[in-house]
């Protein structure tokens, strides 16, 4: 993870203002930064979005392709994560120095949605043990400014929003080998349901206390924090612990409270935020890059 | 708690938003200022085929005769005599130096201190010579792009609404609570790291807010300029001032 090096008083001075509840920037414990989405911004993708928390910036692109399912699980299709640190997003990822914290993203992605109901796998299969959907999903770091794995979350859960998987008909041929039938129609497509993502949500001690949200420097002065992974209804589907530093049972316990209220919250902006953009339709400015 | 989404809104060019009746002429490396030969030739130009062209990017500024381009981002270029804020990142290892000055200052330490000499390579030689110089305690730092600060008589400001404010010329921001103490300025070398008051916490963040803002709207940086947006900004709470609305 990037980082920057902070003096002692300057650590000392981010902790106690953490404890009296007022951060540098103003904000409380529980607040986010302001978040921007925008769906779409990709043209060759079967979905995308793109999110600007603070100075983090991250680009999400989701393909749907036809795959064979796996073998446990014939009548579902899946989902694959790749996560790519830009070099732009800082110096310490030139080279191969972004794929540790890649396939750390990646696993823990893979973790959160390996179970039946995040996403309905069910209606990705197109003929079971034969053909299904397999969606696989980009994430590309522009810019890392604290608080990584939040921003991800909310990314891939618009753009699995926005993705369109087209429909598909299985014919079945005199000589008993099945063709498949695309529609003509581009627009002739479905939508997966969004309903049951989860988001993570990452809290970081600092001192006796947790914050939601952590920017670069919040992070330097953090020794342990945890993930926590929360479907809209408030249900933690995965939890995780990352930093050298311990956690107190006790406050582990607080903080997976915490994360569940703020996750609540959050998950409500989002849909709010998707459907509004949603509701204007294809005709709406798009702002893209160069905005 | 608070959670805000939205969807991202174009930015607005800068003269339309404030108004400006003069439309700056910017140029990038490469495009003809002028082909007139009378101009004595500024910073960001040189001459080439009888034509003035610009060799950065950014405003061409014009005073009677001379002709020169601000750049509008730059790395920090040093004159003698510029206060600046700096964190140690490396140091010399020998054994005087870890006997004595290990006890004082540590890697990633913020100091401020005055350019004394620059190198023809670039490189600055700074001194710590005065008390007013020296490591500096708690705060927060904001870094900005050096072409934002003013040059001004003195970059030391202590602000009516109670904290202190350091303008590095390399854009190296600091804003810490004022001393009690008169006497002991911001330097030394024994940081205070007692826990500072709620109050002048909220005006260090609503300060360091003040500063975000002026900067993403491109305005000069000095002490005026930052007490205004200060003034301005008390009818909002301390985290909305970073929203593009308030902005």
């Amino acid at each position: 993870m990037a980082s920057v090096s902070l003096s002692e008083a300057e650590k000392v001075y981010i902790m106690h203002g953490v404890q009296e509840d007022l951060r540098v920037d103003g904000r409380g414990c529980e607040d986010y930064r302001c978040v921007e989405v925008e769906t779409d911004v990709v043209s060759n993708t079967s979905g995308s979005a793109r999110v600007r928390l603070g100075h983090t910036d991250i680009l999400v692109g989701v393909k749907a392709e036809m795959g064979t399912p796996r073998l446990e699980r014939p009548d579902e299709g899946y989902l694959e994560f790749f996560v790519d640190c830009s070099a732009n997003a800082t110096p310490e990822f030139e080279g191969r120095g972004g794929d540790d914290l890649g396939m750390e993203i990646a696993s823990t992605l893979c973790r959160i949605f390996n179970n039946r109901s995040s996403v309905d796998l069910k209606s990705l299969c197109i003929s079971p043990r034969e053909h299904c959907w397999v969606l696989y999903v980009d994430v590309l770091l522009l810019e890392c400014g604290g608080n990584l794995f939040d921003a991800i979350s909310i990314a891939v859960k618009a753009a699995l929003f926005n993705t369109r998987i087209p429909k598909v008909r299985v014919l079945e041929d005199e000589e008993g080998s099945e063709d498949i039938e695309l529609s003509d129609d581009p627009y002739d497509c479905m939508q997966l349901s969004v309903e049951n993502v989860p988001c993570i949500v990452t809290l970081c001690k600092i001192g006796c206390r947790h914050v939601v949200d952590a920017t670069l420097q919040e992070e330097a002065c953090s020794l342990a924090s945890l993930l926590v992974s929360v479907t809209s209804k408030g249900v933690v589907t995965c939890m995780r612990k990352v930093g050298k530093g311990s956690l107190d049972p006790e406050s582990i316990f607080e903080m997976m409270e915490t994360g569940k209220r703020v996750g609540k919250v959050l998950h409500t902006s989002l849909q709010d935020v998707l459907r509004k953009e949603e509701s204007l339709g294809p005709e709406r400015p798009k702002v893209g890059f160069l905005g | 708690m608070a959670m805000e989404m939205r969807l991202p809104v174009a930015r607005k060019p800068l003269s339309e938003a404030l108004g400006r009746d003069t439309k700056k002429h910017l140029v990038v490396p490469g495009d003809t200022i002028t082909t007139d030969t009378g101009f004595m030739r500024g910073h960001g130009t040189y001459m080439g085929e009888e034509k003035l062209i610009a060799s950065v990017a950014g405003s061409v500024e014009r005073v009677n005769k001379l002709i020169c381009v601000k750049a509008l981002k730059t790395r920090y270029n040093g004159e003698v005599g510029d206060i600046v804020v700096g964190r140690i990142t490396e140091r010399r290892r020998s054994a005087e130096d870890e006997l004595a000055m290990r006890g004082f200052l540590q890697e990633g330490d913020l100091i401020s201190a005055e350019v004394q000499a620059v190198f023809s390579d670039g490189a600055v030689s700074l001194h710590t010579r005065s008390l007013k110089y020296g490591k500096l305690g708690q705060g927060v730092l904001v870094q900005v792009s050096p072409s934002l600060v003013k040059r001004q008589k003195t970059h030391f400001h202590d602000l009516p609404c109670g904290a202190s404010v350091i303008l590095g010329n390399n854009g190296f921001i600091w804003i810490y609570p004022t001393p009690e103490h008169k006497d002991e300025d911001a330097g030394g070398f024994v940081a205070n790291l007692e826990p500072v008051s709620l109050a002048d916490r909220e005006v260090i963040s609503r300060l360091r807010n003040c500063v975000v803002s002026l900067v993403t709207q491109r305005m000069m940086l000095y002490d005026t300029s930052i007490l205004y947006c200060y003034e301005a900004s008390l009818p909002h709470q301390i985290k909305d001032i970073l929203k593009p609305e308030v902005m």
